[in-house]
C-alpha cells in the first residue's frame, strides 16, 4: 500500500504544483494573495470543458487554447482591473480579488448553472499496470504535462528577457522603474502567466477532476500550503512543494484515516512557517 | 435563467425582502410590505439557491413551481374558494443563520406554509425558526432524522430520513443477494465525514447483520476529497463483495471512476442516498454507471403520472432528478392539507397535515401515515442503471426489471 | 474637550436608540436582520483590533468563534453546565486559543501575508481535528436543546437575541473606543504603522500583539456562543468555516480599518447591499455578481472605507459620522 500512496501522491502533487506555480509567481513579484485563484482555475476547467463538449477538443490538446487565452485574460484583468482599481493598496488588491472571486463564481453559476460537469474520455480507463496499482493514462499525461510546464516556465524566467525583467520588478520595483522597465506591464504580464499556469492546470484536471461553480476553492488551501512550503515565489519550490503535500496527503490518509489524513497538510503549513517562513526554495523568483 | 420559465406563475416581488428593510429603515416607511394578491395561499420555499447546493436547490424550486403551476391550473384550493397557491423564493446561501432569517422574512409576509430546505443543517435552524409561529414546515428532502424526532408540531417529512433508506436499503439488498443464491457476505462501507454519512453507515452496519451480510471495513473520507487511489485500493486489498458508497455527488463519481481506473472486482456497487447516482450520471458516464446499484428517493416509473412528469421534466431540458419529484410530492402534501383544512389557519393546516392519507401515485409509497412529523407510508426502492437507463430492481412489488447481479 | 463631550453625547443618543428600537420595529425579520448586523460587526471588531489597529491581517479569525461554540455547547450537551457559565468559558478559550496562536506565530517574527496565512492554517487544523476527534460529535455535529431562558441564553422572540447581540456591539464597541484612547492602543497603533520603531520606542511589541490577538479571541469566543445558542447546531464546517473569516475583515476593511465604527458601518450596508440586491433579482447567481461589483466599486473608490467618506462630507469625527447614521436609520422606524 505504502508504495502505491507515494506514486499516488506524486501524481497528484504535480497538478497542486500547477496550481500553485500560478499563485507563487504572482506573489512573488506582485507581493499580493489573489483571492481569485480558485475562481479562475475553476473558469478554466470550464474552459476545457466546453471546448471538448462542443467542439469536440480533447483536453490535453484545448491546453494549445485554454492556455493562451488564459494569459490574456489575466494579463488584462490586472492592466485595466485590479491593477487600476486598487490603487497600490495591499489591502485593496485582497478585496479586489475577493469581489472578483464572488463575481466569477456567481457567473459561472448564472451561465453554466450549478450542475456537475464530467468528461469521459476514450482513453480514460486505460492504465498501466504496476503490478501493485494501476496507473491511468489521464494521471499519467497530466503528470508529464505538469513537468513539462515547470520546466518551461522556469526557462522563460531564466532564460528570456522578460523573465530577467520579472525578476528585476520582484527585486527591486523602484530601480526596475529607473532603469526604464515599464513595472505595471510586467506585473500585469506576470498575473498573465499566473493565470496561465491555471489555464493549463484546468486542462489538465478536467479528465480526472469534475467543475462545477465552486470546485476551484477545493484546491486553494493546498496551493497556498505548497507556495509556502516551497518558498514564496519558487518555481522550482512549488514543485518540489506539490510532490510533498501531494505524497503528505496520500500516506497522511493511509496511516491516518481520510478523515484525519488532511491534518498533514495543515500541520506542514504551521510548522514550515514557524521554523523556515522562507520556504523551503526561499529565494525569489 | 432556466427558471424564467416559472417567473410569470410566481410572484416575486409580492413580498418585500431586505430592500424593505433598508428602505423602511432609512425613509420611514411605515408600512412595510406592498399589497399582496388577497386569499392566496402562500408558500415560502427556502433552498440553497447560491453556494455549492445551488444544482439540487434549483431543481427543487422547479419541482415545487411545477407543483403549483398544475394545483392552480386545476382550479387551485377549492374548499378556500379555489384559492391559489403562491410562491415566495428564498435563498439560504447554504447558511443556517441566512435560512432562519429567510424564514423570519417570509413569516412577515404572511408566508402559510413553508417548504425545504436540502441541508440538513439549513433545515434545522429554519424549521425551529417556524416553530416559533408554528408554520406547517414541510421538509421536500433533507435526510437527517432529527429534523422530525425534535417534537415539532409543525414539521413534517413526505421522503425518507436515512433511518428508514437505511432499513429499506438492507431488506432490500437482502433481497436481490437471495434472489441471486445468496452470493454475497462481504461489504466494505465508504462513507462522507459529516453526520448523513456517518449516521446512515453506523444504521447499515447493524441492518446487514440481519440480511447474513458482515461489513469488513468503514472508510470515512473527509469532504472534500480530491483523490480516492488510496480508498481505491484498500478496497481492493479488503475483497468485498459489496461496495457501499454513502457520500456527496462529486466523491461519489470520483469514487466511481476511481474504482474503475484501479479494476477493482466486486459483485455490486450498492450506494446508499449515492448523491451522484442519477439519470445524468447515466448519461454522462455510461460505461461506468452501468449495473451500479444505488437505494434513494425514486418515482414509480410503472405509474402514468410518473411517466408523464419525466417527460414534461425532459422536454424542458432538465434531468428528472429525485429533487424535483420530492418538491412536487411536498407541494401536494401541503395543498392536501389546506384543502382540508378549509382554512390557512396553523393550527388547523397543521393538524391536517399530521392527519394526511393522501396517496402520491408517482411514488412507490403506501398511503401517507404521519408519526411525529415522518411519513411512514414512504420507500426508498433499489435502483440500477441497466442499458442507458434506470431500472427499479427491488422491491419486487415496484420492481421494472430483474436485477443484474453479481454483476457480469 | 467641549467636542469630546458632543460626541459622547452623540454616541449615547445612539445606543439608547439602538436599545428602544424594538419597541418601534414591529417586523420580527428586521430585528434578525439587524441582529446578524450587530453579530457580524461584533466580530468585525475582534478583526479590527488585531488587524485594523495592531495591523496584523489574519485569514483564519473564525477559529476563536468556533472553539467558543464548541467550548460552550460541549459544556452544555456533556457536562450541562449552563450556557451563562459556558460563554465564560468560550471567552477563556478563546482567549487560550489567542495566545497558543500569537505566541507560536509572533515569536515566530511572522508578519504581513505569512501572518494572515498561518491563521488559516489554524483554522483548517481545527476544523480537521473538530471532525475527528469524538467529544466534539466529529462530523456529527452537536445537536443543542432547544430552551429558552437566560441561563441558557436562549431566548423565545428575536428581540431577546437582538439585545444579546446589541450587548456584544456595545462591548465591543466599548474596547475600540478604549484602545482609542489608551496607551496600549497607541502602542498598538505605533506597531501597525513602524514595527521597528515601535520596538526601538521601548515598546514590547510582541506582548502587544499577544495581547491584541488573546483580546480578538476572547471575543470571538463569545461570538461562538452566542451563534451555537440560536441556532442550536454545531459542525466543523459550520464552526470553521473560511466564509466567517473573510466576512470579519470584509466588513472591517469596507467599513474602514482601526477606526472604531469601522465594523458597524462595513456590517450594517454590506448587509443591505446583499439584501437589496437579493431583493430585486431572485435569479440564482445573478444578485451575488451585482453584490461583487459593488464591492469593487466601494474599494476602489474609498480606500479608506466607508468611513472615509463620513469624515470627508462631515469634516466631523467618527463618532458623530455614525451617530448620524444611526439617527438617520432611527427615524425610518419610529
Amino acid at each position: 500500500m505504502l508504495p502505491a500512496a507515494i506514486i499516488n501522491g506524486l501524481m497528484f502533487g504535480a497538478i497542486y504544483a500547477l496550481v500553485a506555480l500560478g499563485l507563487t509567481l504572482i506573489y512573488g513579484v506582485l507581493h499580493i494573495i489573489n483571492f481569485a485563484h480558485g475562481a479562475m482555475l475553476m473558469l478554466s476547467l470550464y474552459a476545457a470543458f466546453f471546448l471538448f463538449q462542443l467542439a469536440n477538443i480533447d483536453p490535453y490538446l484545448s491546453i494549445a487554447i485554454v492556455t493562451p487565452a488564459a494569459f490574456i485574460f489575466g494579463y488584462l484583468i490586472y492592466r485595466y482591473g485590479i491593477g487600476v482599481l486598487s490603487k497600490g493598496k495591499d489591502q485593496n488588491i485582497l478585496l479586489i480579488t475577493l469581489g472578483l472571486s464572488i463575481i466569477i463564481e456567481n457567473s459561472a453559476l448564472f451561465f453554466f448553472s450549478g450542475d456537475q460537469q464530467t468528461v469521459s474520455l476514450s482513453y480514460s480507463f486505460e492504465a498501466f499496470d504496476l503490478g501493485f496499482m494501476y496507473l491511468s493514462y489521464p494521471k499519467v499525461i497530466s503528470f508529464v504535462a505538469a513537468l513539462v510546464i515547470c520546466a518551461l516556465l522556469w526557462a522563460l524566467m531564466s532564460l528570456t528577457d522578460m523573465g530577467r525583467a520579472i525578476r528585476a520588478v520582484a527585486k527591486e520595483r523602484q530601480g526596475a522603474r529607473l532603469v526604464g522597465i515599464n513595472v505595471e506591464h510586467i506585473f500585469a504580464v506576470t498575473f498573465g502567466i499566473g493565470i496561465a499556469c491555471l489555464g493549463a492546470a484546468g486542462c489538465m484536471m478536467l479528465p480526472i477532476f469534475y467543475v462545477d461553480p465552486y470546485t476551484g476553492n477545493i484546491f486553494v488551501l493546498v496551493a497556498f500550503t505548497i507556495v509556502v512550503l516551497g518558498g514564496m515565489g519558487s518555481i522550482i519550490g512549488a514543485l518540489l512543494g506539490g510532490f510533498i503535500i501531494g505524497i503528505t496527503e496520500s500516506v497522511g490518509g493511509l496511516l491516518l484515516g481520510e478523515s484525519l489524513g488532511q491534518i498533514g497538510i495543515s500541520l506542514i503549513f504551521i510548522l514550515i512557517l514557524i521554523f523556515k517562513p522562507t520556504g523551503l526554495f526561499g529565494s525569489k523568483v | 435563467m432556466k427558471n424564467s420559465k416559472f417567473i410569470n406563475n410566481t410572484s416575486r416581488r409580492t413580498f418585500l425582502g431586505g430592500a424593505a428593510a433598508s428602505v423602511a429603515l432609512t425613509s420611514g416607511l411605515a408600512t412595510p410590505w406592498i399589497a399582496q394578491a388577497a386569499g392566496n395561499v402562500k408558500i415560502g420555499l427556502i433552498h440553497p439557491a447560491t453556494g455549492w447546493a445551488a444544482y439540487p436547490a434549483a431543481q427543487l424550486r422547479y419541482g415545487a413551481q411545477m407543483a403549483i403551476a398544475d394545483i392552480n391550473a386545476a382550479g387551485g384550493i377549492k374548499s378556500m374558494g379555489g384559492a391559489k397557491l403562491e410562491a415566495l423564493l428564498g435563498d439560504s446561501q447554504t447558511k443556517p443563520e441566512i435560512g432562519a432569517a429567510e424564514v423570519e422574512k417570509m413569516n412577515e409576509a404572511g408566508v402559510h406554509a413553508l417548504q425545504g430546505c436540502y441541508q440538513s443543517a439549513v433545515g434545522l435552524a429554519a424549521s425551529a425558526a417556524a416553530a416559533k409561529y408554528n408554520i406547517p414546515f414541510s421538509v421536500d428532502v433533507g435526510v437527517s432524522d432529527k429534523l422530525v424526532q425534535r417534537g415539532l408540531g409543525n414539521v413534517f417529512r413526505m421522503a425518507d430520513g436515512y433511518g428508514r433508506i437505511a432499513r429499506d436499503a438492507a431488506t432490500n439488498l437482502g433481497e436481490i443477494n437471495a434472489r441471486a443464491g445468496s452470493p454475497a457476505k462481504s461489504v466494505v462501507i465508504v462513507h462522507e465525514e459529516s453526520e448523513f454519512g456517518t449516521g446512515t453507515a453506523k444504521l447499515m452496519t447493524n441492518a446487514l447483520k440481519e440480511h447474513n451480510l458482515e461489513v469488513i471495513d468503514t472508510i470515512k473520507h473527509a469532504n472534500p476529497t480530491r483523490n480516492f487511489d488510496n480508498i481505491a485500493l484498500r478496497i481492493k486489498s479488503a475483497k468485498p463483495d459489496i461496495v457501499m458508497p454513502i457520500n456527496y455527488p462529486g466523491e461519489y463519481v470520483l469514487l466511481a471512476k476511481t474504482l474503475r481506473q484501479q479494476r477493482v472486482d466486486f459483485m455490486a456497487s450498492y450506494s446508499v442516498l449515492g448523491g451522484g447516482f442519477n439519470f445524468k450520471f447515466v448519461d454522462d458516464l455510461p460505461q461506468i454507471a452501468e449495473n451500479m446499484i444505488d437505494v434513494n428517493h425514486w418515482y414509480n416509473p410503472n405509474s402514468a403520472s410518473g411517466q408523464a412528469m419525466r417527460k414534461r421534466t425532459e422536454a424542458d431540458g432538465k434531468y428528472f432528478t429525485f429533487e424535483v419529484y420530492c418538491a412536487y410530492m411536498s407541494i401536494l402534501f401541503l395543498a392536501d392539507g389546506f384543502e382540508r383544512a378549509g382554512t390557512t389557519d396553523k393550527d388547523a393546516v397543521n393538524a391536517a397535515l399530521a392527519a394526511s392519507t393522501l396517496e402520491v401515485d408517482f411514488m412507490p409509497y403506501d398511503k401517507t401515515k404521519m408519526v411525529d412529523g415522518q411519513n411512514m407510508g414512504s420507500r426508498a426502492v433499489a435502483i440500477q442503471a441497466q442499458k442507458g437507463d434506470v431500472q427499479i430492481i427491488a422491491p419486487s412489488a415496484y420492481a421494472s426489471a430483474d436485477a443484474v447481479f453479481p454483476r457480469s | 474637550m467641549s467636542a469630546l463631550g458632543k460626541n459622547m453625547m452623540l454616541l449615547l443618543a445612539g445606543a439608547v436608540l439602538l436599545m428602544v428600537a424594538p419597541a418601534f420595529i414591529v417586523s420580527k425579520f428586521y430585528i434578525d436582520v439587524l441582529t446578524l448586523i450587530f453579530f457580524t460587526a461584533y466580530l468585525g471588531q475582534s478583526w479590527n483590533i488585531l488587524g485594523g489597529y495592531a495591523g496584523q491581517f489574519s485569514f483564519g479569525g473564525v477559529m476563536f468563534f468556533g472553539t467558543g461554540a464548541y467550548a460552550s455547547s460541549i459544556l452544555l450537551t456533556t457536562f450541562g453546565v449552563p450556557p451563562i457559565i459556558g460563554i465564560v468559558v468560550a471567552i477563556f478559550a478563546g482567549a487560550l486559543l489567542g495566545f497558543i496562536v500569537g505566541f507560536m506565530s509572533f515569536r515566530s517574527g511572522l508578519k504581513g501575508s505569512y501572518f494572515a496565512l498561518i491563521t488559516l492554517a489554524f483554522a483548517e487544523l481545527l476544523r480537521v481535528l473538530a471532525n475527528s476527534v469524538e467529544f466534539t460529535g466529529g462530523g456529527v455535529g452537536l445537536f443543542l436543546k432547544y430552551a429558552p431562558g437566560l441561563s441558557n441564553l436562549q431566548f423565545e422572540t428575536p428581540t431577546g437575541f437582538y439585545y444579546f447581540a446589541l450587548l456584544l456591539l456595545f462591548i465591543s464597541i466599548a474596547i475600540a473606543l478604549w484602545l482609542e484612547r489608551s496607551r496600549f492602543g497607541a502602542q498598538l497603533v505605533a506597531i501597525r504603522e513602524n514595527e521597528d520603531a515601535a520596538e526601538a520606542l521601548g515598546i514590547n511589541t510582541l506582548r502587544c500583539k499577544i495581547y491584541a490577538i488573546m483580546i480578538m479571541g476572547a471575543m470571538g469566543g463569545a461570538a461562538g456562543t452566542f451563534y451555537a445558542q440560536k441556532y442550536l447546531y454545531l459542525d466543523p464546517p459550520i464552526a470553521y468555516s473560511i466564509h466567517l473569516s473573510v466576512e470579519m475583515l470584509l466588513v472591517t476593511i469596507v467599513g474602514g480599518m482601526g477606526t472604531v465604527f469601522g465594523p458597524l458601518i462595513g456590517a450594517f450596508v454590506l448587509h443591505v447591499v446583499n439584501e437589496i440586491a437579493r431583493h430585486f433579482i431572485d435569479t440564482p447567481g445573478l444578485s451575488l455578481i451585482v453584490y461583487g461589483f459593488i464591492l469593487i466599486i466601494i474599494i476602489s473608490y474609498l480606500p479608506n472605507g466607508l468611513i472615509g467618506m463620513f469624515k470627508k462630507k462631515l469634516k466631523q469625527t467618527d463618532a458623530s459620522a455614525l451617530d448620524k447614521l444611526k439617527s438617520d436609520q432611527g427615524d425610518g422606524n419610529a
